[in-house]
């Protein structure tokens, strides 16, 4: 099972916070805090697999992450998930993420998390792995993004109408 | 109108949008808060306005300021509007906002449950995706209950999109609401080999995290998964399934035999890091599964430790790490091999990575022995000084203490040694571990006798310098050492060298400051030093010193008689009393050393932790029951009878005791205490053994005055551990020449050129002896000690609810809520007619577990108004499966598949389970599983095979007969599975209506391809055959959809009398175009071996294959069974005849229809039409419709009121088709079929089924 998923920049704000077990918010905020802190001060070189952290996880939990340019992608994992399944999970999120935003960068995570969050839904739900595959994911992404934009149009036309 | 939408609509051009929200709050970096406050102002404004556009608008900004960490649980209402839209957009956009911001206490939740039941149902895939993908993060157990029907017909749904999805949801719901898991989990089991990898893989992760909580309920598909592992080749769901196996192998050592191959063949074989790191790791618990009993399969250790040595040389430190994890799973059950790697091991130690070190650390300790601990702790140690961040240094002090105290200190070869490294570790500045520290010290201490007189120095130092350990708050964990010290100081006093000086530093007024728990020892050992003071003053002096020492107590503890800890005040006031009086006694010039010694005198044993709870309950004691009469409510909680066990008088308990009158305390205290001296295996309460082991309770919260210290902490006098290594070093020099020398001295051979390379060579660790002797005191257990120690399971885990037996059959009472019907709520109980439709779920609920229908997707929901009446059902199929699981009252629901097979079984587990172990025992590849299982398939006459040994060995005991019984099933069930599978090929369901229980006499069933306002009665398809005094058989017949021209016969045979009925024998006289089918090479008129014997009272269930040429008309055969019965003295034949009648019905399978595909099928005009009229059928419509679905194997295509179109197909693909009407106790039933003579026959059933009732 995966706990959570963090995305926070090299300054720690957070662009995307999606936790599958509920917590409060300011438990949420000291959570993504402590992660940040414990991710940052590694080198870049070192393994992307942590254990500890006091307010998310405990002994049966990792943390596993993978830093991309000012962005830091954390997992929050127990111990039925494979590591490096994860990895990989979340290389593929990053190449879905460019490959929807077109050469993602911060600025795309910042001004449509909403985005990223829909993305991401067709990955993992309920904290458990849906789909890895990255062609079926964009597919149904795009799927639901043409439909939004049929919808907006009817929307649009229907009040030219009036 | 109109106009507001528009006014709505430029509104919102002027609205923030999420990306202006975000801009604005970079733009205002220095009042960000007050800037976010004016925007949520904005949006409660937006959420106002009735434009549902404005108010998404306003969800979505919330959305991300949730994200910032501010509440917005206030909106929960708007987003269940926002959610509620028709529109995807907005629909997706309150999904979002309720994912990450609903919980369980959300009360608006409550309102959603419709909401979402439609969203679930909508006819748009993607809409009923965002229900589900939002439900998964804030799914409750109210609606866990009342959507899990919803979802379980969604696993059947034709996307696959949306049948992985919920699939993967059911997990959740199971945590919610457990009591989903059992009717659900034949579904989820078939979801495993779905055609599509993305469902297959969602149910095999759903499963596999189910069985990772409670793997032994799941052992029975280790079959299932075993095909799995050996036929997928989606890496993700090969790891799951890997993983899954490493937590079944634990219970089920044959499987890991069966795993060990193919899992060494991926390893060889895969190129994907991830899924060789698991299969290594699998084959690892394997091994851990099989250490005991079997044949050490080395090479397997071997390929394991090659694969990891070469993760962990890898430059990669991801590979490394892991590497290094699962390294450690080996340590446990193989150190040798892992000892071995001892070199890299050492150098990860050196890694800059702390993930990477603290992992090596965990090698380390199955690392060490004799030889090398002291290097290997000196090294530690080193890494201790240079370690940066609290964690790593805590966990290195602990791992430290964990290598050397493991196995009872077996690698310490010098104690001296040992007690300076734990002194040394007591300058660790802000670890959190002092009272590890602690208890080492005292368990040395108490355990070594050797080494006490040295521990008691080291001790007597520490407590001198005591202010160094307490001055600093950050060190206030560590002054827990001083709990040891005062303990060991005052325990083994008599070793002390001055011990005068030991009792004032322990008198000291900043002693005071110090936790309650600490005082108290203090307090306490202080006394036993006075005494030993005592003891040597008064033997030399004329007295005055011991009046002085007395005086110092005297004037000391009144500070400690104040202490807020009432324990330490306790023991002070007691103590101070005793010196008082002592005092008085000196005054006199009495001798009182002796005496006050006596106080103390007594060796204290080390007792194992463990041991109290491992007395064993003497036969006959109760320890529930009362001792004496139950005393009064508010003192129950004191008084447990359990308090016998205790060691000391309940403490805590004093100040409510001066409520219970004093004559009955003496008499309670009398009781117990002769209780305890009749009981042998009550320990007897030593002074304060018991509290040594106490853990010392919330020192962090005690404040400690603060004291800066800038000088470092160096402890004056200290010995420094290092001395011992360089001392060793030159200890195990001198004993190595000294034993060179006799070496010398024996050879005497010249070998000088080699000598000094000789010395550092390997040395053996019998070659290193104990610097002295010690005589380790082990620790003190009970006589008769229990062996077992579980560890209790933590009883709030969520997953605790989840171990749920599966292969239990499904109860009546456990069916799934389903929706039903309203017009049954008025059938049932009027009043509650008047209800609204939205209020009506909860109360629904109640009575639901009687409903077998749900309603389903509502398909021309725009046009109908009633919409009760007028639900369509689009997956009729699923519905039937659904409801075949729903109403099974007696059949076991986890292999629907064996439904038709298992008849009356004494218990349907053992079946499971048997299967199993035939699994295990037997076909050791895959291959020839299936190949067995083919082969049974081709033949499917396997009762004729398997049956000729207990006819031609008919006094075999019974045991060995069983077996065969067993087998035979196995093979019957393999072959069963097969077709089950080919089935799924073919996309084609087939469902077994029949259903029995013992006897058959409540046969209780219920197709439910109709909507049914009230429960059916309960039918059955059983027909008795024959019967007479010794026996009764029952029948069934079905169609093989596989094979057009094939029934098969299920016969349930009964024995009636009270003996033992053997060698059955089942024949009949084939007809030309029905044939019972025989084994090979049988002659046509032999009769076929009924493979199981029957004991007073059993009845089991056996099956006939028959070949039919022509299913347009019914016919009878004539049969014979012969039989033995068996007494204790005689035995008999006996024969009883029965006419086996295949009826037109029996030919036809229940298959699904849509309804496009009926009127189709209708309009060809290939079909032949006839009508047939029923007169007085009095009975509610639904239970006409699903006499006949149940009874004739049909499917009900359409329901409008009083008018259903059916539908059925035979096993040679003849579509009938019917068009059923009902009034006025009249039913017409208009038929097309395209065989006339076949509809003409299943009319006439049909109509004879409705004569009889």
């Amino acid at each position: 099972m995966i706990k959570a998923i963090l995305i926070f920049n090299n300054h720690g704000k957070p662009r995307l916070s999606k936790f599958y077990e509920h917590y409060n918010e300011d438990t949420e905020q000291q959570i993504i805090r402590e992660t940040f802190h414990l991710v940052s001060k590694r080198d870049e070189n070192v393994c992307n697999f942590l254990e500890g952290g006091m307010l998310i996880g405990g002994s049966d939990y990792k943390l596993i992450y993978r830093h991309y340019a000012t962005l830091y992608f954390v997992f929050c994992v127990d111990s039925s998930e494979s590591e490096l399944g994860i990895l990989d999970l979340i290389q593929v999120f990053v190449e879905t993420l460019d490959k929807c935003f077109e050469n993602v960068c911060e600025l795309d995570l910042i001004f449509h998390v909403d985005k990223v969050h829909n993305i991401l839904a067709e990955m993992v739900m309920g904290g458990m792995v849906l789909e890895t595959n990255m062609n079926e994911i964009i597919t149904q992404v795009d799927a639901q993004n043409k439909m939004e934009k049929s919808e907006t149009f009817i929307f649009q036309s229907t009040r030219q109408d009036r | 109108m109109a106009l507001k939408i528009v006014k709505g609509s430029i509104d919102r051009m002027f609205d923030k949008n999420l990306q202006d929200l975000v801009r604005g709050i970079r733009n205002h970096k220095e009042d960000e808060a007050k800037y976010i406050s004016t925007c949520i102002d904005e949006i409660k404004q937006e959420l106002k306005q009735d434009n549902i556009a404005v108010k998404a608008n306003a969800v979505c900004k919330l959305t991300y300021l949730q994200m910032l960490g501010y509440d917005v649980s206030w909106a929960a209402f708007n987003i269940v509007e926002v959610m509620s839209s028709s529109k995807f957009t907005y629909k997706r956009i309150g999904y979002l906002a309720a994912s990450q911001c609903f919980h369980e206490s959300t009360d608006v939740i409550m309102l959603t449950t419709n909401q979402i039941r439609k969203d679930l149902s909508s006819p748009n895939q993607y809409d009923t995706g965002v229900a589900l993908t939002g439900l998964s993060c804030f799914v409750t157990p109210d609606l866990a209950r009342d959507l899990a029907n919803d979802i379980m017909t969604l696993m059947s749904h034709t996307k696959p999109y949306i049948r992985k999805k919920a699939v993967l949801i059911m997990y959740k719901v199971f945590l919610k609401y457990p009591e989903s898991l059992r009717p659900a989990f034949p579904r989820l089991k078939e979801k495993l080999e779905d055609p599509d990898p993305g469902v297959q893989s969602a149910a095999v992760n759903v499963i596999c995290e189910l069985a990772r909580r409670n793997p032994k309920n799941y052992l029975s598909l280790a079959p299932l998964f075993f095909k799995l592992m050996t036929s997928s080749t989606n890496n993700w769901v090969l790891i799951k399934i890997i993983k899954l196996f490493g937590a079944l192998t634990p219970l089920e050592p044959r499987l890991g035999k069966k795993l060990i191959e193919p899992l060494t063949n991926l390893i060889h074989s895969t190129s994907a890091m991830s899924l060789l790191y698991e299969c290594v790791n699998t084959v690892i618990a394997v091994l851990i599964s099989l250490s005991s009993g079997m044949p050490n399969h080395s090479a397997s250790i071997q390929l394991c430790v090659q694969k990891l040595r070469i993760l962990i040389e890898d430059s990669d430190q991801n590979l490394k790490y892991l590497g290094l994890l699962a390294m450690s799973k080996i340590l446990k059950t193989h150190p040798k091999s892992v000892q071995s790697h001892k070199d890299l091991i050492l150098q990860c130690l050196d890694d800059k990575d702390e993930s990477i070190r603290l992992r090596a650390l965990d090698l380390l300790y199955g690392m060490v022995s004799k030889k090398n601990l002291m290097e290997i702790v000196k090294k530690l140690m080193l890494h201790v000084d240079k370690a940066e961040g609290t964690t790593y240094r805590d966990e290195l002090l602990t791992k430290i203490i964990d290598i050397c105290s493991q196995s009872n200190y077996q690698y310490i070869t010098n104690f001296e040694w040992y007690i300076s490294i734990l002194v040394e570790l007591t300058r660790l500045e802000g670890t959190r571990h002092g009272h590890l520290i602690a208890s080492q010290m005292l368990d040395v201490a108490i355990r070594v006798k050797a080494i006490r007189v040295f521990a008691v120095a080291q001790m007597a130092t520490l407590l001198d310098n005591a202010h160094l350990l307490t001055g600093n708050v950050q060190r206030k964990g560590i002054c827990e050492v001083l709990y040891a010290a005062a303990w060991i100081c005052g325990e083994f006093s008599e070793h002390l060298e001055n011990p005068m000086q030991t009792l004032e530093a322990m008198l000291r007024p900043k002693v005071a400051t110090l936790p309650g728990h600490i005082q108290a020892v203090y307090v306490q050992n202080a006394a036993k030093l006075f005494a030993t003071v005592l003891k040597s003053q008064e033997g030399n002096t004329e007295g005055t010193a011991a009046q002085e020492t007395s005086q110092l107590m005297i004037d000391r503890l009144p500070l400690f008689v104040q202490s807020a800890n009432l324990e330490v005040q306790e023991r002070a006031s007691c103590i101070l009393q005793l010196v008082k009086y002592i005092q008085k006694l000196q005054q006199k010039d009495v001798e009182v050393a002796e005496e006050v010694c006596a106080l103390f005198a007594g060796e204290l044993n080390p007792v194992a932790p463990k041991a109290q709870k491992k007395v064993p309950v003497p036969e006959g004691l109760d320890l529930d029951a009362w001792i004496n009469e139950p005393p009064s409510e508010s003192e129950s909680e004191d008084e447990q009878p359990r308090a016998i066990f205790a060691k000391e008088e309940p403490k805590h308990s004093r100040p409510r005791h001066t409520e219970v009158d004093e004559k009955e305390l003496a008499r309670r205290r009398e009781a117990r205490k002769q209780e305890q001296a009749n009981n042998p295996f009550y320990i007897k309460a030593s002074p304060s053994s018991q509290k040594v082991y106490q853990e010392a309770p919330g020192v962090e919260h005690i404040p400690v005055v603060q004291i800066d210290l800038s000088v470092p902490l160096k402890v004056p006098g200290l010995p420094m551990s290092d001395q011992y290594v360089k001392l060793e070093e030159e200890r195990r020099q001198k004993e190595r020449a000294e034993k060179k020398k006799k070496d010398k001295k024996k050879r005497k051979e010249k070998r000088s050129g080699r000598g000094k390379k000789h010395d550092s060579g390997p040395e053996s660790e019998e070659d290193i002896t104990p610097a002295h002797m010690v005589d380790i005191v082990t620790e003190e257990m009970p006589e008769n000690a229990l062996p077992s120690d579980d560890d209790e399971k933590d009883p709030n885990d969520p997953h605790k609810a989840l171990d749920i037996d599966l292969d239990r059959p499904l109860a009546d009472s456990e069916k799934l809520p389903v929706r039903s019907h309203r017009a049954a709520e008025a059938l049932k109980s009027p009043a509650e007619d008047g209800e609204a439709e939205s209020a009506a779920p909860p109360e629904l609920k109640k009575k639901s577990s009687k409903d077998k229908r749900e309603k389903k997707k509502d398909k021309d929901r725009d046009r109908k108004k009633s919409k009760e009446e007028k639900k369509k059902k689009k997956h009729k199929h699923e519905e039937k499966e659904e409801d075949l699981l729903g109403g099974q009252a007696d059949e076991p629901v986890v292999q629907p598949e064996e439904t038709s097979e298992v008849a009356a079984l004494p218990s349907s587990t053992s079946a499971e389970v048997s299967d199993l172990d035939f699994w295990l025992s037997n076909a050791p590849v895959p291959s020839n599983t299936q190949e067995a299982a083919t082969v049974a398939e081709a033949a499917p006459v396997p009762e004729a095979a398997s049956c000729t040994a207990p006819d031609s060995e008919p006094d075999e005991p019974k045991d060995t007969e069983l077996e065969e019984t067993k087998s035979s099933k196995h093979k019957k069930k393999k072959q069963k599975k097969e077709k089950e599978e080919k089935e799924k090929k073919k996309k084609k369901k087939h469902h077994h209506h029949h259903h029995h229980s013992d006897g058959g006499a409540e046969e209780s069933v219920q197709n439910g391809t109709v909507e049914e306002e009230e429960p059916l009665p309960p039918m059955s398809n059983y027909c008795l055959l024959a019967e007479n005094s010794y026996i009764k058989m029952v029948n069934d017949i079905q169609g093989n959809l596989q094979d057009g021209s094939q029934v098969v016969v299920s016969v349930i045979f009964e024995n009636k009398c009270e003996s033992f009925l053997k060698s059955m024998e089942f024949n009949v006289l084939d007809s030309l175009n029905c044939k019972l089918q025989r084994p090979e090479g049988s002659g046509p008129h032999d009769g076929l071996t009924v493979p199981f014997q029957l004991p007073p009272g059993v009845s089991n269930e056996a099956r006939f294959v028959f070949t039919v040429q022509s299913i347009v008309m019914p016919q009878k055969l004539k049969g014979t069974l012969t039989f033995i019965v068996k007494n204790e003295d005689s035995s008999t034949h006996e024969k009883l005849d029965f006419k086996l009648h295949f009826t037109c019905t029996s030919y036809l399978i229940t298959t699904p229809c849509y309804s496009d595909a009926f009127a189709k099928l209708l309009e060809s005009g290939d079909l032949k039409g006839s009508s047939v009229r029923l007169e007085g059928v009095n009975m509610p419509f639904h239970h006409l419709l699903a006499r006949i679905c149940f009874h004739h194997h049909f499917s009900v295509v359409e329901r409008i009121d009083s008018c259903a179109s059916m539908y059925s197909r035979s096993i040679q693909g003849h579509h009938v088709c019917l068009l059923v009407k009902t009034s006025d106790q009249t039913v017409s039933i208009d038929a097309k079929c395209d065989e006339p003579t076949l509809l003409g026959n299943v009319l006439d059933e049909i109509k004879q089924t409705f004569s009889q009732c």
